[in-house]
């Protein structure tokens, strides 16, 4: 009972949020309802046990990937405004696509041809008195120890490219140059001048 | 009693949201993000689904990959957006034909 109730409640919260992260006027509302519905989508995860993805969710869309976003839509300065022009000019044709592709997915759904029941060969069995994140440790540290490797390439090409991608040199700032300044030496640096009496020092 | 349809169809409704947003803010590049990051969230939900119903936990270790190229993916294309809106000062969509594509 508690538990189908925590399920609508968190089912209700992420369609809010989706959609109105699609509707929200200004990009940062949209933003903080993406958030909202992140943060519900991890409630349904807890609910289906599996809570290592749940604090996965949590860390990494909304303390990273959210973030990341609320500060892109902050620091351009675009006129949202004129970027919303011709939103209802769509809204008929996006809302007639949405509702065929979503009776089809129910069609399929209200099928019932997932018999999903727990196969006798499961190629990776929840193993009763281990918890979730442990599980999950031993399958990706053993069996998927390549893929793992893998994402974490992925992860390492994706910082190198934002890196490159957004780096500039602007033209005209003095840098400093660590290798100019110790090879300076005091023959380059200073001079001694014989300075006559009464008269100044050319240098 | 919440059965495995349940999920699958608030991830289709999620999935469905995410291709409409796509749809309605056809000029709005860091919206068009978020759709991408709410349908990749719905196909997180379908496989995490069928793994707690399965008993497989092959179905998390996949959502988790999933999780990670998204992050990638985000991270690429707000960079992309930064360096095109430093150069062009506009990130509208129909502007966007210098390859002539």
């Amino acid at each position: 009972m508690i538990a189908a109730l925590a399920f609508y409640l968190f089912a209700g919260i992420v369609i809010l949020g989706a959609a109105m992260t699609i509707l929200s006027r200004n990009p940062v509302h949209s933003v903080l309802w993406l958030i909202l519905a992140f943060f519900n989508a991890a409630g349904l995860f807890v609910l289906l046990g599996a809570e290592f993805l749940a604090m996965i969710l949590v860390i990494v869309y909304v303390g990273a990937v959210a973030v990341l976003f609320l500060f892109v839509v902050m620091m351009l300065d675009v006129d949202f405004a004129r970027l919303r022009a011709g939103f209802a000019r769509y809204v008929p044709f996006g809302v007639g696509l949405a509702v065929v592709l979503l009776a089809e997915l129910l069609l399929v759904l209200s099928g019932s041809s997932f018999g999903v029941s727990a196969p006798a060969s499961s190629h990776a069995p929840v193993i009763a008195g281990l918890t979730n994140t442990q599980a999950l440790g031993s399958l990706i540290y053993t069996r998927y120890v390549f893929v793992f490797q893998a994402a974490g390439m992925v992860l390492l090409t994706a910082m190198v490219g934002a890196i490159v991608l957004t780096h500039r040199q602007r033209p005209g700032i003095r840098r400093q140059s660590m290798a100019d300044q110790s090879r300076r030496t005091p023959a380059q640096a200073t001079s001694a001048v014989d300075a006559a009496r009464g008269e100044g020092v050319t240098l | 009693m919440i059965g495995l349809g349940h999920y699958l169809a608030v991830a289709a409704i999620l999935f469905v949201i995410g291709v409409l947003g796509i749809f309605i803010n056809r000029k709005n590049v860091i919206i068009i993000l978020m759709s991408i990051e709410l349908i990749l969230l719905a196909v997180n939900i379908n496989l995490v689904a069928f793994s707690s119903f399965a008993h497989d936990l092959v179905g998390q270790v996949f959502a988790m990959f999933v999780l990670t190229v998204a992050a990638a993916e985000a991270a690429i294309g707000l960079a992309i957006l930064v360096v095109y809106f430093r150069n062009r000062g506009t990130i509208t969509v129909d502007d966007i034909n210098q390859m002539k594509g």
